[in-house]
């Protein structure tokens, strides 16, 4: 989804990072073989990088700098429009935003607003991700019935993480696109909160 | 009969103890203020990292680094691309 914006903007010091955050290598295979990426695509079956950067939902994009700054906390865009019947997102907003920062045409966000636009981990949070962090160990031992109670009890701990209460359906035996999600996504957006909640500028 | 033991996990790594020392260990921890999970039927606990540690990680606005294989296995970091501007992108198949 990516390699078309990294192949634009590669020669201005640009390099696009994507991460799975997927059971098995296996699952992001077919996405990374039809993407043919000559950037790094990457693997994260423990979910290292949602406890790191509090990513809660996929897709996720963070934009860092030179000096290894985030200078655009966690958004949701897509590299395409692909999705946009789903989600009522524009992938344009985001790519036009990126373009005109890497070509440095214009200034990512301000500190103090990128301070003001990030979403901290909580206590919650991270009691869930050491369940998600005992179930997937669990997992991998074919223990499925004691990790599936350790995923459902992260989901229940924090019920805004989808990377937990859907990227665990998988290793549940549930399909991740069906009714038990369906379900799960009705009775949250029917409470009044979002599934995606990308940045407002 | 082995007496019974504890495996304490802590991101990638796994450390199989005798299960009173285990238990000691996962004490400590969440006095620590880590989030811990415990299953002592399965024999294992996860030590996780604070929210306060990850926060002010966060806040601070310095991307923390890591390092994840990509599909041939090879270890990528972030430091490795200090110097460039970086587009980080989680995805998954679900």
């Amino acid at each position: 989804m990516w390699q078309e914006v990294y192949e634009e903007l590669q020669d201005r010091g640009f390099v696009v990072i994507t991460v799975a955050l997927d059971k098995s290598p296996d699952d992001a295979r077919p996405w990374i073989d039809a993407a043919k990426p000559s950037h790094p695509s990457l693997v994260d079956t423990k979910h290292v990088l949602a406890d790191l950067y509090n990513i809660v939902n996929v897709p996720t994009v963070l934009w860092i700098d030179e000096r290894g700054r985030i200078v655009r906390p966690n958004d949701v865009a897509f590299g395409t429009d692909t999705f946009k019947h789903i989600t009522g997102l524009e992938a344009a907003k985001h790519l036009g935003a990126l373009r005109a920062w890497v070509r440095g045409e214009a200034a990512a966000i301000p500190e103090a607003r990128a301070r003001q636009l990030q979403r901290l981990p909580t206590a919650e949070d991270q009691q869930a991700r050491a369940e998600f962090g005992l179930g997937e160990w669990l997992f991998e031992r074919g223990r499925r019935e004691a990790a599936a109670r350790h995923f459902l009890r992260a989901g229940e701990l924090a019920p805004h993480d989808f990377t937990i209460r859907r990227g665990t359906m998988p290793m549940r035996g549930v399909d991740p696109m069906g009714r038990e999600f369906r379900e799960m996504l009705g009775a949250w957006t029917k409470a009044g909160n979002p599934y995606y909640r990308p940045l407002p500028e | 009969m082995s007496a019974a033991t504890l495996t304490i996990i802590e991101g990638a790594r796994a450390v199989e103890v005798p299960e009173a020392r285990g238990l000691e260990v996962v004490t400590r921890a969440e006095r620590e203020g880590r989030p811990v999970a415990l299953d002592r039927d399965e024999r294992a606990a996860y030590l996780g990292t604070s929210a306060k540690e990850r926060a002010r990680a966060l806040a601070s606005l310095e991307a923390p680094d890591f390092a994840l294989p990509d599909l041939a296995g090879r270890p990528h970091s972030l430091a490795e691309h200090r110097g460039k501007k970086i587009l980080l992108v989680a995805y998954a198949s679900w």
